[in-house]
């Protein structure tokens, strides 16, 4: 090949990709970084150079801590709970029986709803009066005006939510553990306890890791579910931080702010992912 | 002479009876075995079934419930009587979410915007995908570093600044502000990259001497050689967008250009009568999703995991 011309249409093919990566995510990232250093007006609009004025007033302030706290309460409670449920579903559609294709279906179905919907249904379900839940347990509790049960019950609409898209990632772990290395440990005299300590979850760690690293980001993303369950509330119980993000900039036309707040997300997850990732490199064996 | 034969057929039917004596018996205690292993993989069928009944029940509970309280007369929702399905099943609430709402506008528009995504992210995410996996040029590594790289970023930590860009545009309610912001994703991107390596340098450069241009090749050899990423992709990223939420609820202000997400959302703030219609409505829209799910699961799966994971 003539390597001293420099060839042009290699670059054509990633023009359509690039204009949408360039305006609606590279120069966001930009303004974004740029607005946090700045006071707005209300359209959005920098106005006054504030440096990190925004940062410092985010990080002495005790809804922008309760936030954090509440956020990673949720993330922790949703991860915990989508991961037990995605595993036990996929363990139970292991191996062969009538009716696996109904069941897998089944347990993978949640990734197909929209959390405004779900939120909507579980509105109802723990509706104080009416809702089934109450009624089935006999209890009578407010769940959602209830501060101290409001940031749970989001947490486990979300969890039943990314829980199907779960099920699909540990049914492939399980799938490609080999079925002969059971064989031997039966022979051995293994009970399925042990079975499923020493042999399955060694053998799906690696997907179980990128499942959990998958869960995390997605769950420090949630906001719809809060929107139309508790906005935000009761008191902050359940101000998570996109939500929080939503509610400066588009009630309290902070913009700054929620743009401050918007870079610590990022950082966050940013952070996140490469911790994980070197404890990959290090930690989990293939 | 003839005794001795005699005795020895005697002896030789003897050690005939005595063996297959035995080896019935050994068949007895084998099928015995055998019933016994029968008994206990049909008993271990049965405990599987039936968990898995108990599991299915518990992840689907919420649509059950909401199905049957979509066709529960409003009355016997608001009791304090246990109500788990409706005594008088009703098509009321459907009727009446159709006619409260201009819920067919928004079903229009959620299909429109989430088809045209689909489609657009299909062509996209192909088209980049298929230079960074056949073709060769100067900084090739560090654009697709670049791609890789958004996936870090969080879209609600863009959100803001892409209000205003969209609205700066004049786009707020419009289709385009709902669909040109998503036409391209660094996980389509990936994935048919992943598809596309697994594929001989040597179909492309034979293609290539055989005077077929590039265009022609993705269109005509790559693109029908993909089909099932390509059904991977479209199902999830039909889903997606049909489930988006934060993004509508941000740029659509009328009637007219409300997604069923927003639509339906509105519903929420209404009074307690239009419970029930509000639950009709979402069973409504959910069923476009599931449906879509169900039909493509398979396609999603084997797209998902032949590719994405597996690299």
């Amino acid at each position: 090949m003539n390597g001293k011309k420099i060839k042009v249409e290699p670059y054509f093919y990633l023009i359509p990709s690039f204009l949408v990566f360039g305006a609606f995510l590279f120069y966001p990232f930009f303004k974004t970084i740029y607005l946090s250093l700045y006071k707005t007006n209300k359209m959005g609009q920098a106005k006054l150079f504030v440096g990190v004025e925004n940062y410092t007033s985010l990080l002495t302030s005790k809804s922008f801590y309760n936030s954090l706290i509440v956020t990673l309460v949720f993330v922790a409670i949703v991860v915990a709970g989508s991961m037990l449920l995605g595993l036990v579903t996929a363990v139970l559609c292991n191996k062969a029986f009538p009716g696996i294709r109904f069941f897998s279906t089944a347990f993978a179905l949640p990734m197909a709803i929209a959390s405004s919907s779900a939120a909507m249904i579980f509105k109802i379900m723990l509706h104080p009066s009416i809702g089934i839940i109450n009624k089935i347990f006999h209890l009578d509790i407010n769940w959602i005006s209830d501060p101290r049960y409001a940031l749970i019950c989001v947490a486990i609409l979300t969890a039943w939510l990314n829980s199907g898209i779960n099920f699909l990632y540990f049914s492939a772990g399980l799938s490609n553990i080999d079925d002969t290395i059971y064989e031997r440990a039966s022979v051995d005299g293994a009970s399925h306890i042990q079975q499923f300590f020493r042999l399955t979850l060694p053998g799906i760690a690696p997907i179980m890791f990128y499942t959990l690293v998958v869960d995390i980001i997605q769950a420090f993303q949630s906001f719809g579910q809060v929107k139309i369950l508790t906005q935000g509330g009761p008191g902050e119980s359940t101000n998570l931080i996109v939500y929080s993000i939503y509610r400066d900039a588009f009630f309290n036309y902070r913009f700054g702010s929620a743009a401050a707040q918007s870079v610590i997300l990022f950082l966050i997850i940013m952070a996140l992912t490469l911790i994980m990732f070197r404890v990959e490199k290090k930690g989990v064996k293939y | 002479m003839s005794e001795t034969v005699v005795t020895d057929t005697v002896t030789t039917s003897a050690i005939k009876g005595r063996d297959a004596a035995m080896s019935m018996a050994v068949a007895e205690a084998k099928e015995r075995q055998k019933i016994k292993q029968k008994h206990r993989k049909i008993k271990n069928m049965s405990l599987r079934i039936l968990a898995n009944t108990l599991m299915a029940l518990i992840v689907l509970c919420p649509l059950l419930y909401a199905i049957s309280v979509a066709f529960m007369p409003s009355g016997e929702l608001f009791t304090m009587d246990m109500n788990i399905l409706p005594k008088h099943p009703t098509l009321v609430n459907f009727a009446q979410a159709l006619v409260k709402i201009p819920l067919a506008k928004f079903v229009i528009n959620s299909f429109l915007v989430a088809g045209l995504i689909t489609i657009g992210q299909i062509v996209s995410c192909s088209l980049a995908a298929f230079s960074f996996s056949f073709l060769e040029y100067k900084g090739k590594d560090l654009l697709f570093m670049l791609v890789m790289a958004t996936m870090m970023v969080p879209g609600e930590a863009v959100i803001i600044s892409n209000y205003l860009t969209v609205s700066g545009l004049g786009w707020l309610d419009t289709y385009k502000g709902l669909i040109i912001p998503y036409l391209t994703s660094a996980m389509g991107i990936f994935l048919f990259r992943q598809f596309y390596l697994s594929f001989p340098i040597s179909l492309y450069e034979s293609a290539k001497i055989d005077g077929c241009s590039n265009l022609r090749f993705v269109l005509k050899i790559l693109i029908p050689l993909t089909k099932s990423a390509i059904g991977a992709m479209a199902v999830y990223t039909f889903i997606n967008a049909w489930n988006m939420y934060m993004w509508p609820l941000l740029v659509t202000g009328s009637d007219q250009m409300r997604t069923v997400q927003i639509g339906i959302g509105m519903l929420n703030s209404v009074d307690a009568q239009s419970i029930s219609l509000m639950i009709a409505g979402v069973v409504m829209i959910i069923l476009p999703s599931i449906s879509i799910f169900i039909v493509g699961q398979k396609q999603l799966i084997r797209g998902m995991f032949s590719g994405a994971v597996k690299g």
